[in-house]
């Protein structure tokens, strides 16, 4: 058990919670008006389809494959008891991947050769899309030249994740890993702990919230029968502000 | 409100005035909330009347039942990541200034210096390809007038006609947001952060709410949402609510050089939107009227009490000019009611009463000319007398159909009305003024359009004479009570001023 090993895979984590946790809060309280990405498909749109697309629904896909792996890493293996399915899960895992790669490539392209993206490009864009690159190349790596990585990602690391949480890290399986492995953990903690200073956190607003309204929306902002009638309290006729 | 297209001269003061109080901010220079339009014309953003190539407003299906056309619940969150009919700024234009301090600061040279045009957007030099009223009194170009969608309504032969240089006519269409009844672009929004207000019915957008997805921008059929590229947001008209709140009109109706515009209370029954908006496409127009109430009807004003709404307002809404020209008289026409989305901005149709005949002559006026000046083969004459002093409204200059494509879902009938109206008015002050009219004459046209000397004089006082106060009838929003409709005070209290305390800027 090295002093490296240590710091990434039994202290990184904890900073990136702390990262994650406290930059979140900090940036909606302080900077709600920007929890957002900044779209500039008003400035661009046909080279975004072919960029956004494949990497939204690539990394959609993949990221819930390894959250499922991390909920449930006894269905996972479960399922993959079965050769035959074990491999439709690879496939299909990896196709996605590939689908992320050829996304980010294009979105990168675009902004970083289209003058008006680039005017609405970052300092943290251009951090996050290097890191998801290397996110993404490392995990493509992976998937190649260590096999079956649905199974022992389930039987391995999910422990390990586990033991993270519950706050006594076990790194001993991690610590045995082979590098790229090593650094697509490292990498996922990096991103962890930079998404609320990035576009990231987006996600946490995905308006999921519109499948249950009405279509329609009236607000009163000021409840005139209720502040009519002496019997309210003002309590309950104070204006809404949200 | 009330735009009445007659007296629009085309002079675009109010896009200025609402420009300089409201989109002269970076991300917003390309956004007119208010614009004005020659018609026949592809408008801003080009062509936006197509819904074919933008998927906005609403769509009838077999079963009755109406669907947002290019957003709503499925396919809004199904085209999240890219939004397959959102325009890009080419629809609109590239905002642009000049390059002035070059005039200034050009170092000596054999040429006069020039202000380069720059764009916007990235600072660079552009080639500027269209600007804010490019198709400004274009009507008749190939670019412009040709690619019209409401000339899909016309027979090839009529069109052709109206692009004879001697037969073309245009007029002006000044547009802001509707502030629809059924708005498409608080039903699109997957945020929630546009709504209506239930005090007096402006459509906004929650700009700290709204997350960027614009789904608004392809809802909205009038292309009136507006995507900010520069802060992330969509904006929108707000008919200046901080001016109404505080009893003003909103800007661009209180700049209006041709005073076409007016302002009132209508009050209307939100029961019954949705099946207004469902109605078959012919009977749109009339069942939007259905819903609007009478505020002079004694249930009408017990059911508004009954519901918290003011006296002060229902006192507006009975000297509303815009319940006069809309429901009493039925002047005026919605804008593309097929949208289905009860658009609340009515326009009374222009009439484009000059009538004008070309004839051969005998080339008496060539003889006058320059020798060098440039002649027809055939010789032509323009001739503006005709048998009647006006000719009659399915003479017009400007196609029926046209207008109707344009007000009533292709209803001719309707829009003839509205203008047979605006015609009785004119012989019936022709009669009472200059006398060159009979009589006769007079009351027949009085009474084909459904008019009395009483309504025709109240028409003409509104259209002609009205003074401020009679065109605009903002109720109060009750001073003392305004501030409390924006915030709650007890939460700012001992704090300096209140709503924005966060720059809109980007960083991250």
């Amino acid at each position: 058990m090295t002093v490296p090993n240590v710091f990434f895979f039994a202290a990184l984590p904890y900073v990136a919670m702390f990262l994650f946790l406290g930059g979140t809060i900090q940036r909606y309280r302080s900077r709600g008006f920007q929890v957002s990405s900044l779209s500039s498909q008003f400035l661009e749109g046909r080279a975004l389809f072919w960029g956004t697309v494949p990497f939204h629904f690539g990394i959609l896909v993949v990221f819930l494959g390894h959250l499922t792996a991390f909920l449930v890493p006894r269905a996972v293996l479960a399922w993959n008891g079965d050769p035959l399915r074990l491999i439709i899960l690879q496939v299909t895992a990896f196709s996605f991947g590939l689908s992320i790669l050829i996304g980010l490539v294009g979105l990168m392209i675009r902004r970083f050769t289209n003058p008006r993206v680039r005017m609405v490009t970052t300092r943290m864009d251009v951090v996050l899309e290097v890191l998801l690159l290397a996110q993404v190349l490392l995990g493509l790596w992976t998937a190649l030249h260590y096999r079956w990585g649905s199974s022992w990602f389930a039987a391995d690391l999910s422990p390990y994740l586990w033991s993270i949480l519950r706050g006594e890290p076990n790194i001993a399986a991690v610590s045995a890993m082979p590098w790229p492995v090593k650094l697509h953990i490292i990498g996922a903690f990096v991103i962890f702990g930079v998404f609320p200073f990035t576009r990231l956190v987006h996600l946490l607003v995905a308006p999921l919230h519109y499948l249950a309204r009405p279509y329609q929306r009236v607000m009163w902002n000021w409840d005139r029968k209720a502040v009519r009638n002496p019997a309210t309290p003002w309590s309950r006729a104070r204006p809404r502000n949200t | 409100m009330v735009f009445h297209l007659d007296k629009c001269i085309g002079c675009h003061t109010c896009s200025i005035a609402c420009k300089n109080i409201w989109t002269d901010r970076k991300g917003a220079e390309y956004q007119w909330w208010n614009n004005v339009e020659t018609k026949p014309g592809t408008g801003y953003p080009s062509k936006w009347e197509d819904q074919d190539i933008y998927k906005g407003g609403w769509r009838r299906d077999d079963a009755g039942r109406i669907h947002l056309r290019g957003a709503g619940k499925a396919k809004g969150l199904l085209n999240i990541f890219h939004n397959p009919s959102l325009p890009t700024v080419e629809d609109y234009y590239e905002p642009f200034t000049y390059n002035y301090l070059n005039l200034i600061e050009a170092p000596a040279g054999d040429d006069q210096p020039t202000a380069r045009p720059v764009s916007l957007i990235t600072g660079e030099p552009i080639d500027v390809k269209m600007g804010p009223n490019w198709d400004d009194d274009l009507s008749g170009t190939p670019d412009y007038a040709r690619n019209d969608p409401n000339f899909a309504a016309l027979s090839p032969a009529e069109r052709e006609a109206m692009f004879q240089l001697e037969r073309m006519a245009f007029f002006y269409l000044p547009r802001i947001c509707n502030h629809c009844l059924n708005p498409a672009c608080v039903a699109s929004c997957p945020s929630g952060a546009i709504y209506k207000r239930g005090e007096d019915g402006i459509v906004l957008i929650n700009q700290k709410v709204c997350r960027a997805w614009r789904m608004c921008v392809t809802a909205c059929p009038y292309k009136k949402s507006y995507y900010n590229w520069h802060s992330g947001k969509s904006e929108k008209c707000i008919l200046c609510y901080p001016r109404i709140e505080a009893g003003y009109a909103p800007a661009c109706m209180h700049s209006c050089v041709g005073r076409i515009r007016y302002l009132g209370v209508v009050l209307y029954d939100a029961d019954r939107i949705q099946a207004a908006a469902s109605a078959e496409p012919g009977e749109l127009v009339d069942r939007q009227l259905d819903i609007l109430m009478d505020p002079f009807d004694d249930t009408v004003i017990a059911a508004a009490t009954a519901n918290g709404i003011p006296d002060s307002t229902i006192k507006a809404a009975q000297d509303s000019p815009t319940y006069k020209f809309i429901k009493q008289w039925r002047m005026a026409l919605p804008l593309h009611p097929e949208f289905r989305t009860l658009p609340m901005l009515w326009y009374v149709p222009p009439l484009l009463p000059v009538m004008a005949s070309v004839t051969q002559t005998d080339g008496a006026q060539e003889s006058k000319l320059h020798p060098v000046a440039k002649t027809w083969d055939d010789t032509w004459l323009y001739d503006t007398s005709t048998e009647e002093l006006w000719g009659s409204v399915e003479q017009a200059r400007m196609p029926l159909a046209y207008l109707a494509s344009l007000f009533s879902a292709g209803d001719t009938a309707a829009v003839a009305d509205r203008l047979r109206k605006l015609m009785a008015v004119r012989i019936y002050r022709r009669w009472k003024t200059v006398g060159d009219v009979s009589e006769a004459k007079m009351t027949s046209t009085l009474q084909a359009a459904g008019l009395t000397e009483q309504s025709a004089d109240d028409i003409f006082y509104l259209t002609a004479l009205a003074k401020f106060n009679d065109r605009f009838v903002v109720p109060p929003a009750h001073r003392e009570q305004a501030m409390e409709m924006i915030e709650f005070t007890g939460d700012v209290k001992g704090s300096t001023g209140f709503g924005f305390r966060e720059q809109p800027e980007r960083g991250l």
